[in-house]
């Protein structure tokens, strides 16, 4: 009954924030419901028994994949009424899009078939003597191992990937030597001398930029 | 007074309730008195450091300081910037110092007294800690003030970047003790303190709390000398002394994180008869209050470090170690037979 009841409660909230996502009008809130939405996805987690997914969602996307977006939208100033201006013409194409995408949707949902058992393995999809996490490390790093690497490769490559494209002008790029400015002494920087009137003092050697 | 607390009525849903409430009040009230005494622990140790007397005036040794403080905090004007936004303005010091108070409800501070002692403590403590960074963005954002947005942005990027290290470390800590339960985790060190095998990740968690709780030497989001008090310049009176709060709250979550994953928690440090007798509560605040005093000593002797080598410690530093460490770890648990529950 209260299970429901929280059910109920925070898929309302979870819809609610994800319809404020793209209808609100200054981005940074639109990505702070985006933030309420993932924590209440989080909490339906919850409420389902997967509590190492509800938490491991919270760490992911709530603490690090949303952080670097809101940073992103704070610095950019994206003036959200100039990307809306062109709504009313694609507006019709978009909703042709999202219908036959929606019918693809239905057309596989309804010809879907369900094993046998398999209604029984969802409703108690972990062994009581497993914990949550336990059970989908076995899962995950047996049956579906290979899988697994994959998508860690993936991740690998976009990452290379992003390292690649901010190192491409590496010619400004200021970088500091530690154990070189450690190892610098005093005498192999500073002269003292006493230069005759008018005459000046002789510059010393250029000293080498990587420094 | 323990037959009363198993009385029949307490196993009824609205004694449930009732219960878990009495136990809450049972944890905040001493904890906010804590974070309000911490304030002058701070101050008294940072005076004796610098050969001052610190807060000596308010109460016998300023003992009453705290408390004058946070009157005069009460009673002075809150103050909305022109132009903020005024729903996120309000709400950002609230959940600074709400999620520095949830994260406590899984924290045992003696042998199974959490006040929710789950599965997946750890995860819950880890998760809370990467939202605080939330507070701070929005409150540099709302504030519609440069030198608060510039130190949200930083205190974004560091913490981002210090949580890396920290979740490395915390997983190693979970390969050694097999459990994602705070109570088994500290239940795992009887034998031995995690800091002991683990002493580089030990020192590398704390340094990485310094980092995830802005404090000095990694407290470039306040930056007074730069961006004068960064995210939180635009607030007053009740709204600041939530961030002053919040800030101190967050670094006796963090030497209670430190204190359970890496100093045994609530065990004696002496595994004996007379030391044993003693309550598990005062070698955990006991052990708190080390964590505390280091905190307190970094800040008044080390200089606030530079933005980049912030930046190049995290990622260049902390991350490959903390990543080599971990697969060594499972290597040479996995080599002698010794992971848990094999």
């Amino acid at each position: 009954m209260i299970v429901n009841l929280a059910f109920y409660l925070f898929s309302l909230i979870l819809l609610a924030s994800a319809v404020m996502v793209v209808t609100a009008r200054n981005p940074v809130h639109a990505v702070l419901f985006l933030i309420l939405a993932f924590v209440n996805a989080a909490v339906l987690f919850l409420l389902a028994g997967a509590e190492f997914l509800a938490f491991i969602l919270a760490i992911v996307y709530v603490g690090a994949v949303a952080v670097l977006f809101l940073f992103v939208v704070m610095m950019l100033d994206v003036d959200f009424a100039a990307l809306k201006e062109g709504f009313q013409r694609y507006a019709p194409v978009g909703a042709l899009v999202g219908l036959v995408l929606f019918g693809e949707l239905f057309l596989v949902v309804s010809g879907w078939n369900v094993l046998a058992g398999a209604t029984a393995a969802r409703l108690y999809p972990t062994p009581d003597n497993l914990t949550n996490a336990a059970a989908l490390g076995s899962l995950i790093y047996t049956a579906y191992l290979p899988l697994f690497q994959l998508s860690g490769i993936v991740l690998l490559v976009a990452m290379i990937g992003a390292i690649v494209l901010t190192h491409r002008d590496r010619k400004r790029a200021l970088r500091q030597n530690l154990a070189m400015q450690h190892a610098r002494k005093p005498q192999d920087t500073l002269v003292l001398t006493r230069p005759a009137l008018g005459a000046g003092a002789p510059l010393p050697a250029q000293e080498k930029e990587t420094l | 007074m323990s037959a009363f607390f198993h009385a029949e009525f307490f196993q009824t849903d609205l004694g449930i309730v009732i219960l878990t409430l009495l136990e809450t009040l049972a944890l905040l009230v001493p904890l906010l008195i804590g974070v309000a005494y911490l304030t002058w622990f701070e101050r008294k140790v940072m005076g004796a450091i610098q050969l001052r007397k610190g807060p000596n005036v308010v109460g016998p040794f300023g003992l009453a300081q705290p408390f004058a403080d946070a009157i005069k905090m009460l009673l002075k004007e809150t103050i909305t910037p022109a132009g903020a936004d005024k729903l996120l303005f309000t709400l950002a010091p609230m959940l600074t110092f709400g999620l520095a108070l949830i994260a406590w409800a899984v924290i045992p501070v003696n042998n199974n007294w959490a006040i929710a002692n789950i599965n997946v403590g750890i995860l819950y403590l880890f998760a809370i800690s990467s939202l605080g960074v939330y507070g701070i963005i929005i409150a540099g954002w709302a504030s519609n003030s440069k030198y608060a947005f510039l130190g949200a942005l930083r205190s974004a990027a560091q913490m981002v970047s210090y949580e890396v290290s920290m979740g490395f470390i915390i997983v190693t800590v979970l390969v050694c003790a097999g459990s994602l339960n705070l109570n088994d985790i500290v239940l795992a060190q009887r034998h031995v303190w995690y800091a002991i095998p683990l002493f580089p990740l030990f020192i590398i968690f704390f340094i990485s709390g310094l980092a995830e709780t802005n404090r000095a030497p990694f407290d470039l989001a306040e930056g007074e000398s730069e961006i004068v008090a960064g995210f939180f310049v635009e607030y007053s009176a009740m709204s600041f002394a939530l961030f002053f709060l919040g800030e101190y709250a967050n670094m006796i979550l963090i030497s209670g994180m430190t204190t359970l994953l890496f100093l045994g928690g609530w065990l004696s440090p002496i595994p004996f008869a007379p030391f044993t007798l003693i309550p598990g509560v005062f070698w955990f605040l006991l052990k708190i209050l080390i964590c505390l005093f280091v905190f307190v000593w970094v800040r008044a002797t080390l200089p606030r470090l530079r933005y980049d080598q912030l930046m190049a410690l995290g990622w260049k530093v902390f991350l490959p170690i903390t990543l080599v460490y971990l697969v060594a770890v499972a290597g040479v648990l996995e080599y002698f037979g010794w992971l848990p529950n094999a």
